[in-house]
């Protein structure tokens, strides 16, 4: 099994495993951000760019270090590969690029965006980029779309990750949207105003990173750090049933999937669980939804201690070393 | 107990004088208190005719500013009411239609916008908030009012007017706060 060392931490990996799930098995900051690769979905990565890393060792059989920073969900571990991630100062510089990229043609409508507070590419320009766009053309500008009836595409927004493509390919019987044309003027598109209308096809919601594809049932209904997200179940034949309810008071405003830590859905759901169960008697409620707590949705989310992984006993402990000392 | 003051006074049940049981000299010298007090200036003022001068930074009645075409600058993208320590601030958001562009700047606007002005402390975090400069705390004082409905401040009192006179002025904070 090939061992790497990415910032300094070591780890065997199986063969084939690339540096960003090696990096993901470590966990902790040195993940690096992905916006285009989803663990879920075959063949998805390679596109956007942000999980660059600098392989400062080829191999132990070949030590040369790599000439560029590298995809890391693209590229496969080798014995004795050393990657730096945050302690390059290099690579951030670069990865700061990428997000710049990212942004040349995004509209920054984030107090109009549904996606706002969930947003991918907020985070990482919150976290990589500049507060300033150096960019004085004029962005690209398309029509909003309806693809269905439940589904609202706002081009502008898009990145182009591929991700809502690879679920229709991956996921939902015949595939009727994808990218059209090329360069600058790619763009997702249905065939010739076709609607995508099948029992998956929610799903292409909860994978896009920014808010190009939003709920239409959700749209401007509230802001996402209004609502109270809770775990909740049904019983469903077509899918897992097992959802995230976001909550206003009684009403289900949204319901979408469950997500992990790196964003991306435990389990696929189906549209009737999306769209359609919006009562709250249709679910069976678990408790609240765990939400990071550098999140704006954490703001005003209270969960029980169990939750939160927090052990009162411990820091009672701490707490009274400290007062004795 | 050691006394937290000096001002304290132990009581004593003694027998009072002719001069005390009468009470006249000590009502005497009260109403004298009480005439001295008519001829000195007066610590109160005649609000509303009178005010006092502010400090030009005064925060106070907030406003919904508009655009120089007359458009809404808000959007409802609730930063205001996240930022709001008092939660305040509550709003819905609506869809603008076509031909309503003129009405609102962005496709998104406030339907309904609400400040609980008895919850609001006038910190100015929402408009620190704002990222369309949409709100602003003016020097204008929240009127009193009988009934605690009537503090809650909709997008009536709160949006300024299309017309050129009817704009509120903010610019008189944000000059201050330059020369700061």
């Amino acid at each position: 099994m090939p061992k790497v060392t990415i910032d300094g931490h070591t780890i065997e990996v199986p063969e084939g495993t690339t540096i960003l799930n090696a990096a993901r098995m470590i966990g902790g900051d040195i993940v690096p951000p992905a916006m285009c690769y989803y663990s879920k979905l075959a063949t998805s990565g390679g596109y956007c760019r942000t999980c660059i890393v600098q392989v400062t060792k080829g191999s132990e059989k070949d030590p040369r270090p790599m000439p560029k920073p590298v995809a890391s969900c693209r590229t496969t571990v080798m014995d004795g590969m050393e990657v730096k991630n945050i302690t390059s100062p290099e690579l951030l510089e670069a990865r700061k690029g990428v997000v710049e990229f990212l942004l040349i043609n995004h509209p920054l409508d984030c107090p109009i965006c549904d996606q706002a507070g969930e947003c991918h590419l907020q985070d990482l320009s919150y976290e990589h980029g500049l507060n300033k766009s150096r960019y004085d053309f004029k962005r690209r500008e398309f029509e909003k779309i309806d693809i269905g009836d439940k589904i609202k595409l706002h081009m502008t927004r898009c990145i182009l990750c591929y991700r809502c493509v690879k679920v229709a390919e991956q996921i939902c019987p015949g595939r009727v949207h994808g990218v059209m044309n090329r360069g600058d003027v790619a763009e997702i598109s249905t065939y010739i105003k076709n609607s995508v209308d099948n029992e998956w096809s929610g799903n292409m919601i909860d994978v896009c990173p920014v808010g190009a594809l939003t709920d239409k049932t959700f749209r401007f209904k509230s802001r996402v750090w209004f609502t109270k997200p809770m775990d909740a179940h049904r019983k469903c034949e077509t899918c897992s049933g097992k959802a995230v309810l976001w909550l206003s008071g009684d009403e289900v405003l949204r319901v979408t999937g469950r997500k992990d830590k790196y964003g991306e859905l435990e389990d696929w759901i189906c549209n009737t669980c999306r769209f359609e169960k919006k009562n709250k008697s249709d679910w069976t409620m678990e408790g609240p939804r765990h939400i990071d707590r550098h999140s704006v949705i954490s703001q005003n989310h209270y969960e029980s201690l169990k939750q939160l992984k927090i052990d009162v006993s411990k820091q009672k402990k701490i707490a009274e070393k400290a007062h004795q000392s | 107990m050691q006394a937290l003051t000096n001002r304290s006074m132990v009581v004593v049940n003694k027998k009072m004088t002719w001069m005390e049981r009468i009470y006249l000299p000590a009502i005497i010298g009260g109403l004298m208190i009480t005439i001295r007090h008519l001829f000195k200036k007066k610590v109160t003022i005649q609000y509303p005719e009178q005010e006092r001068p502010r400090s030009a930074v005064y925060r106070g009645w907030h406003v919904l500013k508009r655009d120089e075409q007359g458009r809404e600058n808000c959007t409802a993208c609730g930063l205001c009411a996240v930022a709001c320590p008092a939660e305040a601030i509550t709003m819905t958001a609506a869809e603008r239609k076509p031909g309503e562009e003129h009405l609102y700047r962005e496709e998104k606007y406030a339907s309904v916008y609400e400040i609980n002005m008895l919850r609001c402390i006038f910190c100015g975090l929402c408009e620190e908030a704002c990222p369309k400069e949409a709100i602003f705390l003016t020097d204008r004082i929240v009127p009193s009012g009988m009934l605690r409905e009537n503090f809650i401040f909709g997008k009536d009192k709160l949006v300024e007017g299309v017309e050129p006179d009817n704009r509120i002025d903010v610019s008189k904070r944000a000059r201050a706060h330059r020369t700061y």
